[in-house]
């Protein structure tokens, strides 16, 4: 039952000061890691020490802790949120690494998400595409009973399926073209398989792919990586769909 | 229109368009290409190959094909520039394989041997038959006229190894390239959801399969026989 | 005591707010385009008041800490949000969710504020469909709702486990609606470092762009604090790492009053700590309680094997089980309050039964459950929670059983306000967990989702216009003005302060220390003795912490530690105030227990006579004593009564 621990690892970190400094890796070990610890832990242990050797701590994007906040972002040994399935960085346990491993950290990597510092990157550009038309345009009041239009079970359940993204950006570090396609189509599926989102849906998904690729993220190739390292396993059945929508919405323009 | 063309998905459903369109041509390609291994007289590969060369619906249909080669071969190129600028510094560590199949990401690479073998098959075959550089075998067959394209095909089969390690090598990874581009050009167009993910998936692989065995045993069977 | 009228209007319970509207004024569309307003945090509260006081026309700023405002810890919420809407026919009400609410919080909070919060909670659940939240349904296309701890009646609407993830979309999406139409401009990675006080009136707010580190000044008529509660005062809590409560305590140390500190609940299912490298606990949502039974040996040798690893809990006998909430409370059983079952837990273990390698866990057993209703069912539940659980700790709940703890979950109290949601700092609001208003010494599950939700969409939007109707012809506020120069001073200095002290422990060093003396002294159970010792003590780590604290880095970009420094400082000050509070409340009520005020049976005892008020603290400054004011509770509808779950 006790967890093992993990006598020596070799962390093998990105850092860049600033969003102009060139970067490098750098390595670093730490002993004495319980396996039970999650591997946000081992690097507040390892930036503690780092602060005892007067050095600075290693920044990274982190919050929550429990998997929906969105906020954690580390590309760990080749994938996106690290080794292991349907989860986020901070879920991920060390007892998925193994004694004396050399574990490479790198920031997700995108034109559209430049390093702030370390492995903390901007993701300002998934803000953009969600306010340029993610949303259903109702004010404050004066909305119809909840009850008033019935929705098909099937479509909340699907709805729900897309709007469980967190809007971590999983999706554009694990696409090798670093496309944004699943997060615009898990917005574009969440609001239009219900009646209230339909009104704007075409509309939606124009102005949502005009902003993404004005952005800079790349096209979709559909190698499925997304939905694979996707932490709430969203499909990209989704994709299919907005490539309806916004096919349709162009093509009857 | 201009500017859905520029768009990413735009872009992606020429190439959806013209892919699909390409695995229709594949379809005729190998109709005809079999009944060289079905008649060994060459009489009916023939009559075939003369009904597609004057036939005057699939004559006008000829330059669209070119069209659909260069413009998905051309879009390929605009596309995969993009991709790559979309991510200027690259990871250190990647462990692809575990997320997404090598077929999916080497799309690129896959069709650009496909086009090498595009252009030498262009010049060995289509440049000979249908413009004749130097003049080739004629035959009668059922009264009428017309040239001996089977000896040609026969005899570069029947004698040259290399040439049909590579051209079973180019079937098979073309098969590869349609394991993906087949459903992915549907998925492209919108045509996908839960339950067609999978009936897609399964087509494509049986259409890929069809292909890349259809056309390697062509080969096979004159290099063997003969 | 003018400065703590509280303005519940006159008049019959059900149309004190309808009255209080209509007296209230209203500024018209034209002067609300000159007015200005401030919101800091993007939870539920903040970011569905930003959105709806930018529709109306008011030019917001908001400000979070997070890089976007969607990451609030509002997402975290799991169960559900309450409603009165009665779609399950089962007598559902206005009033019965108003007089759940009060006596869930062990009556201690105001009539008129739940009852007015009862009230919209319809009109959330309008909001949030419309929105596109999408809640569970039935087959038939309508709305579903699930049963939540204290009540009877099934008027929870929920969205999976991720309830708050997708009311904090609604209102997120509203919010980004308003950013592209320019009415609100968003500072993201912006933390609030001060409240600027200018004539008596908050004007405006000093924060540090966290990405550069520039210290920067923002004016408005108003200012609106939305910045969630301060549980990580105990190191390990269910909170986010970076929730703090810092932006309400700068609006303490200004003015603004701070009423029942002590007031924190304690969840009883959450994921116990392992050793001594966690940073943070994760929460198992309380409907597990609807399934599973709570356990322990009743041998303490066979708890001694179990935590020593000789056996696992399988090698126990059913008669060597302990279901001990069955046992003292046989008509609730599991489903005993949040509370109470927290309480349970921590005697057993105390009294030397805990299960786990520290000793501090007790058993939540699904085994009856699956072999009454079959895996699939369990599967069908709680499969998520389930698969959570395994990716924690390695251990597969479908074949033995959980391991849960009490941790830190919410704080109820937070920032004085009155009916309008001002503090007593005109202008000064505070909405959602940072104020103390709705839930008395105990919060209902299901119930902090509403609460934010009902001011920011539905309360603040009216009440600042009372106050803003007077303010239409005071001009922008001018930033260089001597308050802010002041402010922006101190902040700058203090931030000098903390990165010249150069001593040799990390920031961590002294939170965990805090933390473990907030659990030892001021978590589930208190008395005078060691409430007593914990502020003596408090105060010598505080003092360590400003001569001994180590931060590297630059002052001049993104340093998380020096962030992570400036909100543990405001929590050893936060850590001492609950400390006094809840030295100062010699009763036990809702999440706080005193042991010097029991049952004969060692339940918690209620002193109405004594304690029937609100704790309001003021800030007298720095090293002096707060003073202690008290706003008396007036209860004209309900009858006080002990809560018994036996």
């Amino acid at each position: 039952m006790a967890d093992k621990i993990l006598k020596k690892l070799n962390i093998k970190v990105w850092r860049q000061n600033n969003a102009a400094d060139k970067g490098r890796f750098e390595t670093y070990t730490i002993d004495n890691i319980s396996g039970g610890s999650s591997f946000l832990e081992m690097l507040d242990i390892l930036n503690n020490k780092l602060i005892l050797e007067d050095k600075d701590p290693i920044a990274f994007d982190h919050d929550c802790r429990e998997g929906i906040c969105g906020t954690c972002s580390l590309f760990i040994n080749g994938r996106a949120h690290g080794p292991d399935e349907d989860i986020t960085t901070c879920q991920l346990h060390m007892r998925k690494f193994k004694e004396g491993e050399t574990i490479t950290i790198e920031p997700w990597r995108a034109a559209s998400f430049p390093v702030i510092k370390d492995l903390v990157v901007d993701r300002t550009a998934f803000e953009k595409i969600l306010q340029a038309g993610g949303f259903i345009s109702v004010r404050t009041g004066g909305v119809p009973d909840a009850n008033s239009i019935p929705i098909p079970y099937e479509d909340v359940e699907e709805s729900m399926d897309a709007a469980s993204c967190i809007g971590c950006g999983a999706c554009v570090a694990a696409c090798k073209n670093s496309s944004a396609m699943l997060f615009v189509a898990a917005k574009v599926s969440h609001l239009g398989k219900l009646p209230q989102g339909r009104v704007e849906a075409k509309q939606r998904a124009r102005s949502m792919v005009s902003k993404m690729d004005e952005l800079g993220f790349g096209g979709c190739t559909n190698t499925r990586a997304c939905e694979v390292e996707c932490p709430k396993n969203i499909s990209i059945t989704h994709i299919a769909r907005l490539n309806r929508e916004y096919l349709t919405a162009r093509l009857s323009e | 229109m201009s500017s859905f063309l520029s768009a990413s998905i735009g872009k992606k459903f020429i190439m959806s368009v013209s892919g699909l369109f390409l695995v229709l041509f594949l379809a005729v390609h190998l109709v005809v290409n079999l009944l060289l291994i079905f008649d060994d007289s060459g009489e009916l590969y023939n009559v075939a190959a003369n009904f597609m060369s004057t036939n005057p619906l699939i004559r006008t249909i000829e330059p669209v094909l070119g069209l659909g080669f260069l413009v998905h071969i051309l879009w390929s190129f605009i596309l995969e520039y993009n991709n790559w600028k979309a991510r200027p510094v690259k990871y250190n560590k990647k462990n692809k394989s575990a997320t997404s199949s090598w077929a999916s990401r080497n799309m690129l690479v896959l069709g650009g041997i496909i086009l090498v073998f595009l252009v030498i098959h262009i010049i060995n075959f289509y440049w000979i038959i249908r413009f004749n550089p130097h003049e080739m075998n004629s035959i009668t067959i059922g009264g009428e006229h017309m040239e001996d394209s089977y000896t040609l095909v026969a005899d570069l089969f029947k004698h040259s190894l290399v040439y049909n390690i590579f051209y079973i090598l180019s079937a098979i990874l073309l098969g590869f390239h349609l394991s993906h581009g087949f459903w992915s050009a549907f998925h492209t167009l919108g045509w996908n959801n839960e339950n067609w993910m999978n009936r897609l998936q399964i087509i494509g692989k049986v259409y890929a399969v069809i292909i890349a065995v259809g056309f390697s045993v062509i080969p096979l069977y004159f290099f063997i026989k003969f | 005591m003018s400065i703590l009228d509280s303005k519940i209007p006159q008049g019959p319970l059900a149309e004190k707010w309808s009255r209080h509207k209509t007296a209230i004024k209203v500024v018209s569309p034209a002067n609300k385009r000159k007015l200005e307003i401030i919101v800091v945090g993007t939870g539920l509260g903040g970011a569905s008041a930003a959105a709806s006081l930018a529709e109306l026309g008011y030019n917001v700023k908001a400000f979070c800490y997070q890089d976007s405002p969607r990451r609030a810890h509002s997402i975290a919420a799991q169960g559900g949000i309450n409603a009165a809407k009665n779609y399950q026919n089962d007598n559902d009400s206005v009033y019965r969710l108003f007089i759940d609410t009060i006596k869930g919080g062990d009556y201690r909070s105001r009539e008129g504020n739940v009852y007015r919060l009862a009230e919209v909670s319809n009109n959330i659940i309008d909001q949030c469909v419309a929105q596109g939240v999408p809640f569970g349904r039935e087959y038939g296309g309508l709305l579903a709702n699930r049963s939540f701890g204290g009540a009877l009646v099934s008027r929870t609407f929920y969205a999976r486990g991720q309830t708050g993830q997708q009311l904090l979309l609604g209102a997120y999406h509203a919010l980004n609606r308003q950013i592209a139409a320019g009415s609100i401009e968003m500072y993201t990675r912006h933390e609030m470092l001060d409240v600027v006080i200018i004539d008596g009136k908050a004007r405006g707010i000093i924060t540090r762009d966290l990405v550069s580190g520039k210290i920067k000044r923002f004016g408005a008529h108003a200012v609106v604090v939305a910045s969630g509660g301060y549980g990580n005062v105990f190191f390990l809590s269910t909170n986010a790492m970076g929730s703090n409560g810092s932006a309400a305590w700068q609006c303490y140390k200004k003015g603004a009053w701070f009423s029942n500190p002590c007031f924190v609940q304690i969840h009883p299912t959450c994921i116990p700590v392992h050793g001594d490298q966690q940073s943070k606990l994760t929460l198992m949502s309380e409907s597990l309680r609807n399934d599973g039974r709570v356990w322990v040996p009743k041998d303490k040798a066979v708890a001694e094997k179990l935590r020593k690893g000789e056996i696992g809990p399988g090698d126990i006998s059913e008669e060597e089980r302990d279901f001990y909430l069955e046992r003292r409370y046989p008509s609730y059983g599991n489903l005993v309050p949040r509370d109470v079952a927290s309480r349970a837990a921590k005697e057993r273990c105390d009294a030397g039964y805990g299960v786990n390698a520290e000793g501090k866990a007790v058993y939540l057993d699904f085994k009856y459950s699956i072999e009454r209703l079959g895996k699939n069912v369990i599967e069908a539940r709680y499969g998520n929670l389930f698969q959570m659980y395994e990716k924690i700790t390695d251990v597969d709940p479908y074949k033995e059983p959980m391991m849960i703890y009490p941790a830190i979950h919410y704080s109820m109290g937070g920032t004085w306000v009155d009916y309008n949601l001002m503090t007593t700092i005109p202008g000064l609001y505070s909405i959602g967990e940072a104020n103390f208003s709705d839930h008395g010494a105990n919060r209902l599950g299901a119930s902090a989702l509403m609460q934010g939700l009902a001011d920011g969409y539905f309360v603040l939007p009216y009440t600042i216009g009372d106050y803003l109707a007077s303010e239409i012809m005071v001009p922008k506020t001018d930033t260089k003005a001597p308050e802010f120069e002041a402010a922006e001073k101190a902040v700058t200095q203090r931030i000098e302060k903390l990165f010249n002290i150069k001593g040799t422990k990390p920031v961590d060093y002294f939170y965990k220390k805090l933390g473990q003396i907030m659990w030892d002294y001021v978590g589930m159970s208190r008395n005078a003795e060691g409430l007593t010792k914990a502020i003596k003590l408090i105060k010598e780590v505080r003092e360590e912490f400003w001569k001994d604290v180590k931060i590297t880095g630059e002052p001049n970009n993104l340093n998380p530690e020096l962030e992570k420094a400036g909100r543990v400082a405001d929590f050893f000050d936060i850590g001492e105030l609950m400390a006094r509070d809840a030295l100062d409340r010699n009763e036990s009520c809702g999440g706080h227990f005193r042991d010097e005020s029991v049952t004969d049976d060692g339940e918690a005892k209620r002193d109405d006579e004594n304690f029937t008020y609100v704790s309001c603290w003021e800030w007298k400054g720095e090293g002096l004593e707060p003073a202690l004011h008290k706003e008396e509770l007036v209860f004209e509808n309900v009858k006080l009564t002990q809560r018994s779950y036996k």
